[in-house]
């Protein structure tokens, strides 16, 4: 379980330092692939049930196949590459990314204090990966980059929620498994219209509401 | 403190020391189906840099002509630290890891400051690079070492390295493959290798070790020539240290198994110069911010274990 | 039970078949039916009439009564408004099933999605498991997003993001906190529901309560609107339609808050995590509060004033429900009110904008001269929301503000005044230029003067808007339908029904709430 955290807190790592907008993709992917092993090797091999595997098969299927390709295809036709020129550069948000490991590592310390935890790694490797979500979705200019924040974070989520051991019956796991691709598919039919309305991917060029003015363009119709 | 048997061994050291560059050298001569020049070629440069005068240039301080002598010596006394051959450093106390570290840090701020001394705009630029990719090379050595003085107990590089057993590797083999892959980017960090930095570059503008001593000659150069092919030697001494923990080698196996280490770092480094090639200035401080990364996890694993 | 589970599963159901509707008439008559029988089957529900609930995963208590009913009402008026605004906004092509094109018909997916939110609300207030309530929860982002995003421009695709990124972060922190939650706890998760932790209050392991506060606090706080993390709000609020907005401000807000209010009734069991909660409950409350003061001031565009204006009263509800004792009953008497006065309100901004065309504050004004129902209900909504007395936000404000006193916290009584005067100022000064003042057609020329491009602009438009804002133009008295004055008619008498005369069922359901949070009753 141990080495898992390690290889989900180093893909971090390397999507924090990463331009290619493909190779953010598949190391999300692989992410997804890891989580889909960690309840496998949390229960052991006394306690595998069915819904277990069947659990770890969809989201494996939905994390690790289906999403990672419906980001691709997204980035594939908006013609993006890479992301350039991040509010953060690389290095220093990979630097940012060491200290925010440490800052996980102090609050899992915390609480440990006050409560046992049953697996610190893995619940600092979950701290990490929601707080590297977080910096994904803030220094980033794209659009897709945020949906692999985004997705990074959730995946912190539910590292964290499998370190601590606390399961749910197997209809709600399902549901929010079902929550999550669906708002990750939503994100993604969204990508295609924005790409079509604004031709780019940059999140940070969507200036049209502020409260500092009504930037009302004139070709652009106020709806109502 | 000092007993004979550690000062024949720190005299073994300083004589090898200039082999390994040689060895590289002959690697990537293979890997280019040449000859390449003799495994012995540093020795008959820094015995011709010896007869040779200086010259300097006009608009030099003394700092130009003090920097190498520091820089040799903190080398040297950096190296009185270190344990090589499985046995005890020649001088230890409690803590002298940070004096190890410091010591090879004033020759890096000599070597620094005499760039600047001579005031071309090149080696401003190479000692720049210096100081932001040291600076994130330390921490990555420091965690490593943290974890391991953890797992020793021990505050001394000697104790450190002589509490290492092969038990370590199997109870936590993640944590010391990391510190030893982490540590391997320092290496190359420290000692001016491929990817991070090219010896053989022949362009200014891409130098960073290099082209700090362009105006050296002489005395001067062989001194810090010689100084850094000593810190390669430190630096590997102290990654066989780790891999091949000194409590899993019989003592009348020390020396050649020692050696033979460390010539398998030199092949590993000249494997890698002859295959990777150097990064783009960019993308290196992630490269070692990387190895502070794997130091890092390996610590918090460590601690978490505990 | 079976009640419980048919206020899900029949709007669910309805939803996804009116994607496949193919005439828009029976499309929008599909929506108001379903809506009135969901409010029939809430109100039966929460008569205690519809049978009792084992509470495992879907229960009927308090708070459940008042959100329910609250957002099932709410949810009639938006369908019966929604009538209108889809007629004014046809869609040319039919559902073609063959080339998926009943995806690309906004007015199916706006139908479809207004069933699917009822759907996904009434989950998120019914269910009593907290996995099952962070389902809803995330849920009702799911359904609302593609309704933010009716209007298929760029500020309604802008805002549509922002609200669908900020929101999933925001849900995502809070399902951290469910995980943290089912740590308190050794019991499995048969009893993963507020009664069934505060059953076991004295073996709950506080560390891990603390934790989960934090996180449920912050992502529901996200939803619910609460500054820092506010940001969504004004963006989403302005760019939806008007009866979406009415929805997303009157009853999303209150499903995310009655997210935090059930891990805070299981904090308020135990007296040490009781204290903390409250505390951070306070802090965020004023915070809101004083962030809206700053934003509503010289705001220029009148819907955003209204989302901010939904921030300050989500501080409202923080605060009062931090302040404990009376104010708990006071705050859950003012989720009522906000929802029922906020509702018109961006129903009637709705009118104005479909009117004049325009969000501008300083390009709409003698709206009682142009508009009289329009600006008669919009002054009246003015002076509910701010609080004025005779309506029920008066009363509430009001027990916040004495329950505050005598617990003696000055400062957050003071900061709590000074707030509510900002906010009040800067709704003056902004409803006061838009009620009163010239009529349009005074200064029409300079209008045309000094925008060459707005005769083009009409022009472009289709029939209707061309006739009214060629009627806004002119200065004649514009034509207002009755279905757009009738709901917010009906929400705002009620509002000020609640400020004289408080029904024994919304009294109980009040009081009884506040029990479950640990207050006094009213």
């Amino acid at each position: 379980m141990n080495s898992i955290a390690t290889l989900l807190a180093l893909s971090c790592i390397f999507l924090l330092g990463s331009s290619r907008l493909l190779m953010s993709i598949r190391m999300v992917a692989f992410q997804g692939l890891l989580l889909g092993i960690l309840p496998l090797a949390a229960a052991g091999d006394g306690h595998l049930s069915l819904a277990l595997i069947f659990l770890s098969l969809a989201s494996i299927a939905l994390k690790s196949i289906l999403l990672p390709w419906l980001l691709n295809k997204a980035m594939v036709d908006s013609g993006t590459r890479r992301e350039i020129e991040p509010f953060i550069s690389f290095g220093a948000s990979m630097l940012l990314g060491l200290f925010l490991l440490a800052v996980s590592g102090w609050i899992v310390d915390k609480l440990q204090a006050t409560e046992p935890v049953p697996s610190p790694v893995t619940l600092i490797a979950g701290f990490y990966l929601v707080f590297s979500g977080l910096l994904l979705l803030i220094t980033r200019r794209k659009a897709l980059t945020q949906t692999l924040g985004f997705l990074v974070l959730e995946n912190g989520v539910f590292t964290a929620g499998l370190s601590l051991g606390s399961e749910f019956s197997v209809m709600v796991e399902l549901g929010i498994l079902l929550d999550v691709f669906v708002g990750i598919f939503l994100m993604g039919i969204m990508l295609f219209h924005i790409d079509r309305e604004f031709d780019h991917l940059d999140a940070d060029r969507f200036n049209e509401l502020s409260d500092l003015e009504i930037a009302a363009s004139p070709d652009e119709e106020v709806a109502e | 403190m000092i007993s004979i048997h550690s000062v024949v061994f720190f005299i073994l050291t300083l004589l090898l020391a200039p082999i390994l560059p040689g060895v590289i050298n002959k690697v990537k001569a293979f890997f280019g189906g040449k000859m390449g020049p003799p495994v012995l070629q540093l020795y008959y440069d820094i015995a011709k840099l010896m007869r040779k005068s200086a010259t300097y240039s006009q608009t030099s301080s003394l700092v130009t002509r003090l920097a190498p002598v520091v820089i040799f010596f903190s080398t040297l006394g950096a190296g009185l630290f270190v344990p090589s051959f499985f046995r005890e450093a020649s001088c230890r106390f409690a803590g002298d890891v940070v004096l190890m570290a410091y010591l090879l840090g004033i020759g890096r701020f000599f070597m620094v400051i005499a760039a600047m001394d001579r005031g071309s705009a090149f080696e401003g630029m190479g000692a720049s690079r210096e100081v932001l990719y040291s600076a994130l090379a330390e921490p990555a050595f420091f965690c490593g070492l943290l974890v391991l003085i953890n797992e020793t107990g021990d505050l001394s590089l000697s104790g450190i390295f002589n509490g290492l057993s092969l038990e370590l590797w199997r109870q936590n083999p993640a944590i010391m493959l990391l510190i030893a892959v982490s540590w391997m980017i320092v290496l190359l960090t420290e000692n001016a290798r491929i990817p991070v930095d090219d010896p053989n570059t022949h362009l200014e503008l891409t130098m960073i070790h290099e082209v700090m001593i362009l105006d050296y000659s002489s005395k001067d150069l062989g001194l810090i020539e010689y100084a850094s092919a000593l810190k390669l030697w430190l630096f590997s001494s102290l990654l066989v240290g780790l891999i091949i923990s000194a409590g899993a080698v019989p003592p009348y196996l020390h020396i050649p198994v020692f050696l033979f280490g460390i010539l398998a770092v030199a092949v590993v480094i000249g494997c890698v110069e002859s295959t990777i090639a150097r990064l783009r200035l960019i993308h290196i401080p992630k490269f070692i911010v990387g190895s502070g990364a794997l130091a890092i996890i390996a610590l918090i694993l460590k601690i978490a274990g505990n | 039970m079976n009640t419980a589970w048919a206020l899900i599963i029949l709007p669910a159901v309805t939803g996804l078949c009116s994607l496949f509707i193919d005439s828009e008439r029976l499309r929008k008559n599909l929506l108001v039916v379903v809506a009135f029988l969901h409010l029939y089957m809430s109100l039966q529900l929460c008569n205690g009439s519809a049978g009792e609930l084992d509470g495992v995963w879907l229960g009927v208590d308090h708070l459940t009564r008042i959100f329910l009913t609250l957002t099932s009402l709410l949810f009639t008026g938006s369908a019966v408004y929604s009538m209108i605004y889809l007629d004014k906004h046809p869609h040319a092509d039919g559902a073609d099933l063959a080339g998926w094109q009943f995806l690309r018909n906004r007015n199916a997916i706006f139908v479809a999605c207004m069933q699917l939110f009822l759907a996904a609300m009434s989950l998120a207030i019914l269910s009593m498991h907290f996995g099952l309530q962070w389902i809803g929860i995330e849920a009702t982002t799911l359904a609302s997003t593609p309704l933010i995003y009716y209007h298929r421009n760029r500020r309604s695709l802008e805002a549509a993001w922002k609200y669908m990124i900020i929101c999933s972060v925001g849900i995502a922190l809070a399902l951290m906190g469910v995980f943290f939650l089912a740590k308190t706890t050794t019991q499995h998760v048969q009893l993963f529901t507020p009664a069934g932790l505060v059953l076991f209050a004295g073996y709950l392991k506080l560390g891990w309560l603390k934790v989960a506060f934090i996180f449920f606090l912050v992502g529901y706080g996200t939803k619910m609107g609460l500054a820092p993390m506010h940001t969504w709000l004004p963006d989403a609020h302005s760019e939806a339609p008007s009866p979406v907005s009415a929805m997303l401000s009157g009853a999303l807000l209150n499903c995310a808050f009655l997210g935090i209010l059930r891990i805070y009734q299981v904090c308020v069991a135990i007296p040490a995590t009781a204290a903390f909660a409250s505390e951070l409950l306070i802090i965020a409350g004023l915070v809101s509060m004083g962030f809206s003061g700053i934003f509503i001031m010289h705001q220029p565009d009148y819907k955003r004033m209204l989302a901010y204006s939904s921030v300050e009263h989500m501080g409202i509800l923080a605060t009062g429900i931090g302040l404990g004792g009376s104010a708990i009953a006071g705050a859950l008497l003012h989720a009522i009110c906000h929802s029922l006065i906020k509702a018109p309100m961006f129903l009637l901004a709705g009118n104005i904008l479909s009117a004049f065309n325009t969000k501008k504050v300083e390009e709409v004004s003698g709206l009682l001269k142009s508009m009289p129902f329009t600006g008669m209900l919009w002054l009246a909504g003015f002076l509910a929301i701010t609080g004025t007395p005779p309506f029920g936000t008066f009363i509430s404000e009001f027990a916040i503000l004495k329950a505050a006193l005598q617990t003696r916290s000055w400062t957050t009584a003071g900061l709590y005044l000074l707030f509510l005067l900002i906010v009040f100022i800067g709704m003056l000064t902004i409803v006061m230029q838009m009620t009163l003042g010239r009529r349009p057609d005074d200064h029409a020329d300079e209008h045309h003067h000094h925008n060459p491009a707005a005769k083009d602009h009409e022009q472009k438009h289709e029939k209707h808007h061309k006739h009214d804002a060629a009627s806004a133009v002119s200065g004649s008295v514009i034509d207002e339908d009755l279905l757009q004055i009738m709901t917010p008619v009906i929400f705002l008498s009620l509002a000020l029904i609640l400020g004289f005369y408080l029904p024994e069922y919304v009294r109980q359901a009040i009081n009884g709430g506040a029990l479950l949070l640990g207050g006094a009753i009213l």
